[in-house]
């Protein structure tokens, strides 16, 4: 390349400048004070550490401008470790950068391959070390081996069996029951229709009996958005109509896109919305998605009320609840 | 001979007769490290880490990861008498009894997103200066694999208090995981020990969150130090400065001084974010329920962008012989993350192909002088950061009164239309900055002072440059395209011809520049 013959010239390394520490005492003792000012200020950061440690109560709370209320014993203990830390630091870069040595200097580098006969005596060594061994010849050693240690691969697969039960039919099972009782969440009461003016919103989950706390597996799975509207806005099937009661519509409240709890609903639009991804869900139209990733609508319960006026489910869900799943048939 | 002197001489006589590390430390306390603000964005990242360490070993002597129910009768009163998991409790305990404790938690927490912060903009140091080509492709390739796990580590740490955010974040995991054709339910059942969110998943990931990622951070930074001790440090084009030396400063004592004293400072300024800075409050998000969730929920930053991705995502489902395949989730969440890293992973060698340049180089690129890398990045952070914006898409909506759906569209077209662009741009930023180097060298820098000539003429004086700055300025390299024929020698085509073509057409537009000065030009300017 022609350029590359007349390119500008290096110049080389410019002559190094000394600094006034390095030829001014004054300078150089100057750099020394600061340096231990600086370490001192260190150690002050730790002994208030310290101090705020034991002394500073932790129910203390005092205004700061930008910070607003703060807790007095937790800011001090910070503050403090902040201080012991970063004054180190600057004590430590304020020596080097003033007091120590501060010459370049060059160091040469060197490829890194290696020089051709260390290259050649190592492929010679290999080749005779395993030609001794026998590895080309011995084919029959080498399959077993291959078979053996291509075998032991599987045994923490084999191990990690047990990590968990297998799906079964978990993931397209919920404990609605046609008859289960709507109750609130938190509360555990019955609701009744009137309970619920139109515009209102509320979670229930199905009746719950026995002892035992409700398992956090069977909440997410189970817990279901009470909607009431005026019913001739619905817009649905004549079966899904069904399925509502006197303008309450109960839907799955586990997004059908990643499981989150669709809890945001606008009352002027009628839309659900997901916090997690922004799926909006419209109500009157059966939860039809109308933005947002997800694929598909919320699973709605069929809903009924017992002779005892409460809200029941009429029957389990007619399909799975929660995000997709590969043995999900639609 | 002092007394201090004589005992330093008996311990490292006693040390070197065992291990003869003498003649080492001879040699290694003296190497060499060149000195530049940018190389201490990788520095930041490995303080980090340290003081990831100290700190997570100090939150787990309280933190108890388990998800058995337990009744809250702690210090905080707003959620006394709540059920909540035994890892939620212990959290609020470290919170509001442990002295120091909240200051720890935010700590760690500031480390974390203070070390995934530097690992990416050390990672575009290296990208942007070029310092990922031979010899150092295995340290990017570990340096890739140090990202990733960061983004892991991270997200397994800030799940483990189980409050209603993070809770939150579990179960878009576990829709990930649950949405995998084939072994998803499955993996999904293994991980979480039983249907979500059971009581086995929190101890697990616990266990891989502070032994299993860490160790393999430590034998990954360990390798990535290691090689670039062995390797030499690269260091910026100037004067003296070539590719077969390197000049610095020499370990000791300065370079120890320096970089101990910045691990202090980074430390100082974590625990002062920690002290003033509130961060991750989970006793204001309370307890997690899966049937709950707060408005806004957002994950950390370094996550933001997956959820960016999956929140624009369009609603693909397919349903294939009674089969679910969730393109919603799997493109977003999966196939792009997979194919960014996989691509950033094999960068040098695809640059190399490109180039066809298999030599050395130590001395860094002016991300100027290499248009096409430069635009290429320059697209991929745009790409990403349409993707980051748009994870907190609710929040800008909220924060701007703008309604979610018109933040969602910018993002979903943004995403094609504004890398692209971002490449174009860049590459004639480059090409501008490079002309605007030649114009330097070779008329030198504007003084300001203006000079009326004998005939009413005004110019301005140009004062010639330092030979310093018109060697730095012009030190760089500007290789050909590849000449690439379609036929051999004997005017047979080659094998592969589509392969070939693809590789001269990049080949060609990553050579394109502006020729950069010469002595030669200069002599001619001189003369006229």
């Amino acid at each position: 390349m022609s350029n590359e013959i007349e390119a500008i010239k290096d110049p080389g390394l410019p002559a190094h400048v000394h600094r006034k520490a390095d030829t001014d005492p004054v300078a150089e003792k100057r750099a020394e004070r600061q340096v231990a000012i600086l370490f001192l200020i260190s150690a002050l950061g730790t002994l208030l550490f310290i101090y705020s440690y034991y002394f500073v109560a932790d129910e203390v709370f005092v205004f700061l401008p930008v910070l607003g209320n703060t807790n007095a014993h937790q800011l001090l203990l910070g503050l403090g470790l902040a201080i012991a830390l970063f004054f180190i630091g600057a004590a430590a870069i304020h020596w080097a950068k003033t007091l120590m040595p501060d010459e370049e200097v060059i160091a040469m580098r060197h490829t890194m391959r290696s020089d051709d006969e260390d290259r050649d005596a190592l492929v010679k060594t290999v080749k005779e070390r395993a030609g001794a061994a026998g590895l080309g010849r011995r084919s029959l050693i080498k399959r077993s081996m291959g078979l053996s240690l291509g075998l032991i691969g599987l045994s923490p697969l084999v191990l990690l069996r047990d990590l968990g039960p297998l799906p079964g039919n978990d993931l397209t099972k919920t404990s609605w029951k046609s008859g289960s009782r709507l109750v609130t969440d938190p509360g555990d009461r019955p609701i009744r229709p009137e309970d619920l003016e139109v515009g209102a919103v509320a979670q229930v989950l199905p009746e719950h009996f026995g002892e035992e706390r409700r398992h956090l597996s069977d909440i997410a799975k189970d817990a279901v958005l009470l909607i009431r509207i005026r019913p001739e806005e619905f817009q649905l099937s004549p079966e899904r109509l069904s399925w509502t009661y006197d303008g309450i519509i109960a839907f799955s409240k586990i997004c059908s896109h990643m499981g989150c709890a669709v809890a945001l609903y606008e009352q002027t639009t009628k839309h659900l919305l997901c916090p997690c991804h922004q799926s909006t869900f419209d109500v009157p139209r059966a939860a039809k998605v109308i933005f947002g990733p997800a694929a598909r609508p919320l699973p709605q319960l069929a809903i009924t009320v017992d002779s005892e006026g409460y809200l029941i489910a009429q029957k389990p869900f007619s399909e799975p609840v929660g995000p997709s799943f590969w043995e999900r048939s639609s | 001979m002092t007394a201090r002197e004589r005992v330093a001489g008996t311990v490292a006589n006693y040390v070197d007769e065992r291990t003869g590390a003498a003649k080492w430390m001879k040699k290694n306390l003296t190497k060499v490290f060149p000195d530049h603000w940018s190389f201490l964005l990788g520095e930041i990242a490995l303080y980090s880490f340290v003081i990831l360490l100290l700190s997570g070993t100090f939150l787990t002597f309280w933190f108890d990861p388990s998800q058995r129910e337990v009744l809250y009768d702690g210090a905080y009163e707003p959620l006394q008498g709540l059920h909540m998991s035994a890892a939620y409790a212990s959290t609020l305990h470290i919170s509001f009894e442990v002295r120091g404790g909240l200051l720890m938690r935010q700590i760690h927490h500031w480390a974390a997103l203070i070390f995934m912060a530097a690992i990416v903009v050390h990672l575009m140091r290296v990208y942007f200066t070029g310092a990922f080509r031979k010899p150092r492709e295995f340290n990017w390739i570990i340096g890739v694999g140090l990202l990733t796990l960061g983004i892991v580590e991270g997200f397994l740490g800030y799940s483990l208090p189980d409050d209603l955010l993070s809770g939150t974040g579990i179960r878009i995991a576990e829709a990930i995981i649950q949405a995998l054709p084939v072994v998803g339910s499955y993996l999904a059942f293994f991980a979480f020990g039983g249907a979500f969110p059971g009581e086995s998943f929190i101890p697990r990931i616990f266990t891989v969150h502070v032994l299993l990622l860490p160790g393999i951070f430590l034998a990954l930074i360990t390798v990535h130090l290691m090689l670039v001790w062995y390797q030499k440090h690269t260091q910026w084009p100037g004067p003296g400065r070539t590719e077969k030396n390197v000049v610095g400063y020499p370990l000791m004592p300065a370079y120890m001084a320096k970089a101990g004293g910045f691990f202090f400072i980074v430390f100082g300024v974590t625990a002062f974010l920690g002290a003033v800075a509130s961060i991750n409050p989970i006793w204001l998000y309370g307890p997690y329920n899966p049937g709950q969730i707060s408005a806004g929920s957002q994950p950390d930053w370094y996550m933001g962008w997956l959820d960016g991705l999956v929140r624009m995502s369009p609603p693909l489902e397919s349903y294939i012989f009674g089969y679910t395949i969730s393109w919603n989730i799997l493109i977003p969440g999966l196939i792009v993350p997979g194919i960014l890293f996989t691509g950033m992973a094999l960068y040098p060698f695809i640059e190399s192909w490109i180039t066809g340049d298999k030599r050395e180089h130590h001395l860094l690129d002016r991300p100027r002088n290499v248009p096409n890398r430069t635009a290429l990045g320059v697209m991929s952070l745009t790409f990403m950061l349409v993707a980051l914006i748009n994870g907190g898409n609710d929040i800008i909506a909220t924060t701007f009164h703008l309604a979610i759906n018109q933040v969602m569209w910018f993002s979903r077209i943004a995403i094609f239309v504004l890398p692209p662009l971002a490449f174009v741009v860049t590459k004639r930023i480059c090409l501008s900055l490079q002309r605007a180097d030649r114009e330097l060298v070779l008329h030198g820098r504007e003084t300001g002072r203006l000079l009326m000539l004998p005939h009413g003429e005004f110019v301005e004086v140009h004062e010639p440059i330092s030979p310093e700055l018109a060697w730095k300025l012009t030190a760089h390299e500007q290789a050909p395209a590849l000449a690439l024929e379609d036929v051999d020698s004997r005017g047979v085509r080659r094998a592969g011809g589509l392969k070939n073509k693809l590789r001269k057409r990049i080949s060609q537009a990553n050579a394109e520049s502006i020729a950069k000065p010469t002595a030669t030009d200069l002599k001619e300017i001189e003369h006229h």
